[in-house]
C-alpha cells in the first residue's frame, strides 16, 4: 500500500498571533512552526499501517524551504520519503492542484490530510484534492481500517459517528480520534539520525490558478474587563445574563 | 444572477441553520436584486423557508438521497446552481456542509471561503471577512471566480423573519455513483448537539473526575444546553473526544458559553472565542479564562453550580 500524508507547516498552538506590513502578512518573528495537529493524527495512523500492515509512507508539503524542518520531523517520526512542492501557496485550491499533480505521478492508495489547518482554517484541501482526483473522500475521520482494496472509515457528524465503506483510492480528512493524543510519536535520536539520510525531494510547481486572495488581517477587538459576580449573589449573574447580555 | 442555499434538514424537519442561511441569503439577494433559491433533500414541507425570505425551493426526493452523502448531494446542488444561473452559494458550518463545500467548489469551479462571519463587505469583487488562526484573528478574503461559495459561521448572522411568496419545484434526480456506502450511524438522541446549541456548558479538570459530570449535565438540562469539555478532560478519558472543544477539538460559536473549572489555556480559548457571551466559574481568580470572559464567578464549582441550578429553576418558574 502506498500512503501519502499531506503536511501543513503551521505556527505552534500556543503562538501569539501578530501581523506586519500594514496587517497584510503574518509575523513569523519568534514563532515556532510545527506539523499541523490534524495532519499529525493522520501521519500517526499512516505509520501504524506501515508497521502493522506494510505500507510505504510519503509526506508532502507545498511551501518554500522554511517547511523542510517540519518535513524532516515527519521522516524522524517514521515516514519513508518526503516531497516539497516548491511554491509558497496563496490559497487552498492552489495547494490542492499542486497535490493533484504530484498524486497523478505516484498512484497512492490512500491520501491523508488534516481536516483543516490551524492557521488558515480553510477546511478545503482534502475535499478539493479528492474531487480533482475523482477519489472517495471521508472527512472529520475518527477511525480508519484498510483491508485489501477496501476501506472502512468513520466520521464525526453533528451529534454522533457515521461509518462508511468504500473502495481505494481514498482521501481522508484526519482529526483527533483517528489516533489518540497519547499515540503520537515523539521522534527518538535514532529516528532523527535516520531522517537525515532519507530522501527529501524538491518538486517544481505546476501551473495553477488561485481562486481567492487574503488582502488584510486583523485581530479581534480587545475585550472589556470581566464582570465579577459574588458566589453568594448568583441572582445577579442571572439578572446580567437576562437583562444585559440577553442570552437566557 | 441568483443566490442558492442548501437548507439542511433532519428527520423531515428543517434545521435551525437553514433559517439562518435563508436570512443571510435574503439580505444578499435584496442587495443584488435577485432570487434566493433553496435546495432541500427529502423534505416534505419546505414552506417554513418562505417565512425567512426564500422565494424558490428546488426539492429533491429520492430514496437514494435519504441520508446525507457529500458526493451525491454535491452533484444535485451543482446541477441546480448551473441551471438557475446561480453566482453565489451559501452553506452552513455543519459537519455535513463543510464536507460538501470543497467538493462543490471543484464541481462548480467556484471560489470558496469558510468560517465567514458577516455579510460581504463588497460584491465586486466579492469580499468577505472570515476567522483564521483558530479564531485568534480575522482575514479579509477576495473570492475571484464567477461563482463563489460562502461557508457561514454558526450563529454569525442569526435568523430574521421576512415573509416571501414561495414556489416549489421538483428537481431531477441524477443517478448515484461512487463506491461509498453508509454502513451505520450512531447518534446520541434526545441531547442537544454542540453544533445546534444556543448555549454550551463546558467542564474542565476542576471537576476532579468523571463521576462529577452530573453537575455539568444538570446545568445543561436546566438551560437546554449542550455539554462540552476541555482537552485534558477528553485526554484523560473522562469524556468522549467528540465533546472536546478547542483548537484541535470542536469549534464552538454559541450565544452563551459557560465554562466550569476550565483554566482557559490559549488553545481552549481559540476554539470558543467565536461565542458571543462567555461566563467562567473557577475557584482560581488567576485562571486565564477570567481575562477572556464577560462574566466571572470566583468560587468552588461544587457549591456554585448546584446553587446556580436552583436559582435558574426558580427564575424559570417565576
Amino acid at each position: 500500500m502506498k500512503i501519502l500524508v499531506c503536511i501543513s507547516n503551521v505556527p505552534d498552538t500556543t503562538s501569539k498571533i501578530n501581523f506586519i506590513e500594514g496587517d497584510t502578512q503574518f509575523d513569523r518573528n519568534g514563532i515556532q512552526f510545527i506539523i499541523n495537529p490534524n495532519d499529525e493524527f493522520g501521519l500517526t495512523r499512516a505509520i501504524w499501517f506501515q508497521q502493522k500492515q506494510g505500507a510505504e509512507v510519503s509526506v508532502v508539503s507545498v511551501g518554500n524551504a522554511s517547511c523542510e524542518p517540519t518535513l524532516r520531523k515527519c521522516l524522524a517520526i517514521g515516514a519513508d520519503r518526503a516531497f516539497r512542492v516548491d511554491l509558497e501557496p496563496t490559497d487552498g485550491f492552489q495547494v490542492a492542484q499542486q497535490l493533484q499533480a504530484h498524486c497523478q505521478n505516484e498512484n497512492y492508495d490512500l491520501i491523508i490530510a488534516g481536516r483543516e489547518s490551524i492557521d488558515y482554517n480553510g477546511s478545503m484541501v482534502p475535499g478539493m484534492l479528492s474531487a480533482l482526483l475523482g477519489s472517495s473522500f471521508v472527512t472529520n475521520c475518527v477511525a480508519l481500517e484498510i483491508t485489501e482494496n477496501k476501506a472502512q472509515a468513520s466520521r464525526e457528524i453533528d451529534g454522533g459517528i457515521e461509518t462508511v465503506s468504500c473502495d481505494l483510492p481514498l482521501v481522508i480528512g484526519a482529526q483527533k480520534g483517528l489516533v489518540e493524543e497519547k499515540d503520537l510519536i515523539i521522534p527518538n535520536m535514532r529516528g532523527i539520525m535516520q531522517a537525515r539520510q532519507k530522501p527529501l525531494e524538491v518538486i517544481p510547481p505546476t501551473t495553477t490558478e488561485t481562486r481567492s486572495e487574503v488582502i488584510h488581517y486583523e485581530k479581534p477587538a480587545p475585550r472589556g474587563e470581566v464582570k465579577l459576580v459574588d458566589a453568594n449573589n448568583l441572582d445577579q449573574l442571572i439578572d446580567l445574563l437576562q437583562n444585559e447580555a440577553k442570552v437566557i | 444572477m441568483a443566490v442558492l442555499i442548501y437548507a439542511e434538514s433532519e428527520n423531515n424537519l428543517l434545521k435551525k441553520s437553514a433559517f439562518e442561511l435563508a436570512s443571510y441569503g435574503r439580505a444578499i439577494a435584496d442587495k443584488k436584486e435577485c432570487d434566493l433559491i433553496a435546495v432541500v433533500f427529502n423534505l416534505s414541507d419546505p414552506s417554513p423557508l418562505s417565512e425567512y425570505g426564500v422565494n424558490e425551493v428546488i426539492s429533491y426526493e429520492d430514496p437514494t438521497l435519504s441520508a446525507f452523502k457529500a458526493h451525491e448531494y454535491g452533484v444535485h446542488l451543482a446541477s441546480t446552481a448551473k441551471e438557475m444561473n446561480v453566482d453565489l452559494v451559501v452553506l452552513s458550518s455543519s459537519a455535513d456542509a463543510k464536507y460538501l463545500a470543497p467538493i462543490l467548489s471543484v464541481a462548480l469551479m467556484a471560489g470558496y471561503a469558510s468560517n465567514v462571519v458577516a455579510l460581504p463587505e463588497s460584491y465586486a469583487p466579492l469580499t468577505v471577512k472570515r476567522t483564521c488562526y483558530s479564531n485568534k484573528a480575522f482575514n479579509t478574503t477576495i473570492l475571484k471566480n464567477e461563482i463563489n461559495i460562502i461557508g457561514l459561521s454558526n450563529n454569525a448572522f442569526g435568523a430574521h423573519k421576512k415573509s416571501t411568496p414561495l414556489s416549489v419545484k421538483s428537481g431531477e434526480i441524477s443517478p448515484s455513483s461512487g463506491s461509498l456506502q453508509i454502513e451505520k450511524v450512531e447518534k446520541v438522541t434526545g441531547k442537544v448537539t454542540i453544533a445546534d446549541a444556543d448555549i454550551v456548558i463546558s467542564g474542565g479538570r476542576g471537576l476532579k473526575g468523571p463521576e462529577n459530570w452530573h453537575l455539568i449535565e444538570d446545568l445543561a438540562d436546566v438551560l437546554g444546553a449542550a455539554t462540552a469539555c476541555s482537552k485534558p478532560v477528553s485526554d484523560m478519558g473522562w469524556r468522549p473526544h467528540s465533546e472536546h472543544v478547542g483548537q484541535t477539538g470542536k469549534p464552538v460559536a454559541t450565544n452563551l458559553y459557560i465554562a466550569v473549572g476550565v483554566s482557559g489555556a490559549i488553545q481552549h480559548l481559540a476554539g470558543i472565542n467565536a461565542s458571543k457571551v462567555k461566563v467562567v466559574i473557577n475557584n482560581d481568580p488567576e485562571a486565564p479564562f477570567f481575562k477572556a470572559a464577560d462574566y466571572g464567578v470566583v468560587g468552588d464549582a461544587f457549591e456554585v453550580v448546584p446553587a446556580l441550578i436552583e436559582k435558574l429553576k426558580k427564575f424559570q418558574n417565576s
